[in-house]
């Protein structure tokens, strides 16, 4: 691992051993740092302006459904504000949010590491990526986009100011800004990629590789590969917009379920990109705070693999009511149906994990329980989907919206906050308030059930989606989703003043405070600058709680079921104070 | 958006689903309970064993979690289980599908054209009904459905039915009617800034009902005061959605706010400012032009905006060049 250049600008003045959020001090340092923790700081407090951005986007679309016909805007605003939804949460905060965000902090550490392998370019897939978003800011600014995150063409291709039929609003901006945006998600995934193969520890075997390793692994496979597809589909789209040449448009002698084939050929593929990190931070949450190591480790391991590559063949069922041959149909329906079983022994396997464990519901396990049971909800409901007589008639109906927000919020965002829970003594050196913690998950669980059940009643009853307006039979179903829709923002309101909370008067995390065996929690909190104190080598798997030692796992919170178990080192501690 | 109801709407067959009026409803039915209860079966199972298993081996003092060890008959158990489950899942969806899919022989077919935001329904006579399809209940249709602008979808829920409209490409949807009453017609594929209001009303008649409707096909149905020129040309006006863009009664205002259309209301014989430059007569040549063929001559501020012609017979034109005079 000599290889590796991780040397802060003034060199003979950093402590290696100091914390890595205090080894360096000002906003200059912060800025040309190739520190993984830190750009991975960086990208958390991004992709966390996302979220709320797009959150207030999601509140004002439910607040407007509230009542039939204008509630509290136009049909031209709305259009823009449920476009800017999807765009903000799929391409700004949750494509990146787990992977670059957390992965970007944690992975290293779990592989035993001093940094990633090409830690400039990690920096630079920061700057593309808010490079990225300063166009989606404009274009929102700019009167915003109302094409829906998808870009359906001819309506986003064909420019009205040159005599087309589509779409008035700044596609062009937005369509770039997706398009730079791709380019950080594929550096993220090339250099996660090298990481994982050439940087792991001595004695860190394959075999020893953490789920969430393998998860992130599984991922920057699929951002390489077919993010590509996403940018040259947009720039196709571009220049037809800006250029006049026609691929989609068919006045210009396009066709227009090209696009969609295109398109889903990258995004069908980035689902798996948002929901297979979520899995892989519910593995070390549920192994964690079961303190057993994950039933089957290889089968999920290899399931995570197993979504990667069957996620490319199975985009075709976006387009069953669009214009495909029955042929096409038919196998697609057949595809689709495999995603199921990786995804099933997925679910069993977390459920046998928890037999015989020794479970403690702390806040960052009620939130991988919650992604079991919403997943399941969200897993389930796409064999709905994937059944073809069943939809056709689902097809485009909030039945959609609700089946994607089970999987998008109640997977990888459980995940993503789970996750967030579970790091952030690791990440901020900061303890945060458990019973703040606890109401926080309480309003967004019920919050969220009673805003997309009732989405999924609604599907099936035949609303379609992306409406202003609705019929009068609709109306009532509407406003128990709208209020479900304030528990949930309420819930997420506790959790934001809950962290900010704690960044400001919490208590000092210890090493360990959840009893872990894997390796981030080896370290100090916050990890030094290079991660470890000592280069590691690991002599026992990431999760073998029978090997671990006493000091390794129990020095920690005063963990009222082991009093006596905690490390010298700890009681001494608390001796002193 | 104003969706007009019979007096009968047929009542849901459950309280998920819409009412089901068709031939092709009732296998999309069977289909859909089956996987629904097949879903609750499995959620109640995986949350049972869940809930169970962390109140039973919840953390207790001097209490160790059990090591793991290897279960590869168990992984192999749930790996084919699921696998023939879906092998089920699938034949059951797909045979219900292909069977939808198909059209019957000799079945009555209807164009059916998406524009933004109006459907068109033509008849084998020839004559284009917008916002309303027409249905004799038994009879064996075969909808073939286009767009003139861009993608539409269209759906009718009662018949679980679902199309997209592709400019440049015929789709078609086939069924039987089995059931009299009133249905709706979505667009479920967004188009833009009115695509909730892309909406119509079916009505399936009996078989003598729908005779005596036919005889008024493309004409004016109605009492004689409904059937002056210029109420006929309002109704032709609502009807073809103008409404949507150019407001009720041609005021240019939709909802609260400014249409996507120009106010029609007093501009006939007035001077209009082009987009091409230079102003024009808003006299019954310009009228007529502007519907038949909308984007040849432009009016200022509306270059973003591309009206889809309109193919109305002559009386029908004349009434709603009358009903627009007549707008003070």
């Amino acid at each position: 691992m000599a290889a590796i250049t991780t040397s802060p600008a003034h060199h003979e003045e950093v402590d290696p051993n100091a914390s890595y959020l205090e080894a360096s001090k000002g906003i200059g340092n912060w800025l040309v740092t190739v520190d993984h923790k830190r750009i991975g700081v960086m990208y958390l407090i991004a992709v966390t302006i996302a979220f709320a951005l797009g959150g207030v986007f999601a509140l004002l679309v439910r607040a407007e459904l509230f009542t039939k016909g204008r509630t509290i805007m136009d049909a031209d605003t709305y259009n823009r504000m449920f476009s800017l939804h999807g765009v903000v949460m799929v391409f700004l905060f949750i494509i990146p949010s787990i992977p670059a965000a957390m992965g970007n902090i944690i992975l290293p550490i779990q592989l035993g590491t001093k940094d990633v392998a090409f830690p400039k370019l990690n920096l630079l897939s920061l700057y593309v990526y808010v490079f990225g978003a300063c166009f989606g800011i404009y274009s929102m600014i700019n009167g915003g986009v109302d094409t829906g995150w998808t870009f359906y063409t001819p309506y986003s291709s064909s420019d009205p100011a040159h005599g087309g039929v589509g779409s008035p609003s700044a596609v062009l901006p937005m369509t770039l800004a997706a398009f730079i945006m791709g380019f950080s998600s594929i550096l993220t995934g090339v250099n996660f990629i090298a990481t994982i193969h050439k940087m792991r520890a001595p004695g860190l075997t394959w075999r020893r590789l953490t789920l969430f390793t393998w998860a992130l692994y599984a991922t920057s496979i699929i951002q390489v590969l077919a993010t590509p597809v996403l940018a040259i589909t947009l720039l196709l789209l571009t220049m037809e917009r800006f250029l006049g040449l026609g691929i989609f448009d068919p006045r210009l002698g396009g066709d227009p379920v090209l696009f969609q084939h295109f398109f889903w050929f990258y995004s069908h593929p980035a689902v798996y990109i948002m929901i297979v990190p979520a899995m892989g931070v519910v593995s070390e949450i549920i192994a964690t705070f079961s303190r057993r190591e994950p039933v089957g480790y290889m089968a999920i391991a290899a399931s995570s693999l197993g979504l990667a590559l069957l996620g490319f063949l199975v985009w075709g069922h976006h387009l069953f009511v669009a214009g495909m041959s029955e042929y096409a149909t038919m196998v697609f329906s057949a595809l689709t149906f495999l995603v199921a079983i990786p995804s099933g022994v997925k679910i069993f396997n977390w459920v046998a994990t928890l037999y015989k464990g020794s479970i403690s519901l702390q806040s960052p396990m009620l939130w991988a329980l919650s992604f079991l049971f919403l997943f399941t909800i969200g897993g389930l409901t796409g064999l709905f989907l994937g059944m073809l007589a069943v939809d056709v008639h689902l097809h485009d109906t909030y039945f959609v919206v609700a089946h994607f927000h089970y999987v998008m919020v109640g997977g990888t965002v459980m995940g993503f906050v789970g996750g967030l829970h579970y790091w952030w003594p690791k990440f901020t050196g900061k303890l945060y308030d458990e019973k703040w913690a606890r109401f926080g998950w309480f309003f967004v669980f019920v919050g969220f059930n009673v805003t997309f059940l009732t989405q999924f009643v609604l599907g099936s009853r035949g609303m379609p989606r992306r409406y202003y307006d609705y019929l009068p039979q609709f109306q009532q179903l509407h406003q128990i989703s709208t209020m479900g829709s304030w528990v949930l923002g309420f819930g997420f309101l506790v959790l934001g003043t809950m962290f900010v909370r704690s960044l400001i008067g919490g208590k000092p995390a210890p090493r360990n405070p959840w009893g872990s065996a894997a390796l981030e929690w080896m370290t100090p909190t916050p990890p030094p600058l290079y991660n470890f104190v000592k280069d590691p080598v690991l002599t026992r798997g990431q999760y073998d709680y029978h090997l671990a030692t006493d000091d390794e796992l129990y020095e920690g919170y005063d963990d009222p079921l082991f009093p006596k178990r905690m490390s010298k080192e700890s009681r001494e501690a608390k001796a002193r104070s | 958006m104003t969706y007009r109801m019979l007096a009968t709407e047929p009542q849901a067959s459950s309280w998920q689903l819409p009412p089901a009026m068709s031939d092709t409803a009732p296998p999309v039915d069977n289909t859909y309970n089956f996987i629904f209860w097949f879903s609750v079966a499995f959620t109640v199972v995986i949350t049972a064993l869940t809930l169970y298993f962390v109140v039973k081996y919840r953390r207790r003092p001097g209490v160790r979690s059990e090591p793991t060890g290897h279960f590869n008959r168990l992984e192999i158990f749930w790996t084919v289980t699921p696998t023939i489950f879906i092998g089920i899942l699938f034949h059951v969806g797909f045979s219900s599908w292909i069977k939808n899919a198909t059209a019957a022989e000799g079945a009555t077919e209807i164009r059916v054209r998406g524009k933004k935001w109006v459907w068109e329904f033509e008849y084998p006579t020839g004559d284009r009904v917008p916002s309303e399809l027409v249905l004799e209940k038994g009879r064996a249709y075969k909808m073939i459905i286009s767009s003139e602008d861009v993608l539409h979808s269209f759906f009718i829920p009662e018949f679980r039915l679902k199309r997209d409209a592709v400019p440049g490409q015929y789709s078609f949807i086939a069924f039987t009617p089995t059931v009299t009453g009133a249905a709706h017609v979505f667009c479920a594929e967004y188009c833009g800034t009115n695509h909730s209001g892309m909406g119509a009303t079916v009505k399936v008649l009996e078989p003598n009902e729908y005779q005596e409707w036919a005889k008024g096909l493309g004409k004016c149905v109605g009492t004689p005061e409904e059937c002056v020129p210029e109420r006929y040309g309002e109704s032709l006006f609502a009807k073809n959605a103008c409404t949507t863009c150019h407001g009720v009664g041609g005021t240019g205002m939709v909802g609260g706010s400014k249409g996507v259309g120009p106010k029609l209301a007093g501009i006939y014989n007035t001077m209009q400012p082009l987009m091409s430059g230079g102003p024009v007569m808003a006299d019954e040549n310009y009228i007529r032009e502007s519907i038949l063929r909308p984007n040849a001559k432009i009016v200022q501020g509306y270059a973003n905006v591309q009206m889809p012609a309109f193919v109305l017979k002559d009386d029908q034109l004349d009434a709603i060049i009358a009903y627009l005079k007549s707008l003070k």
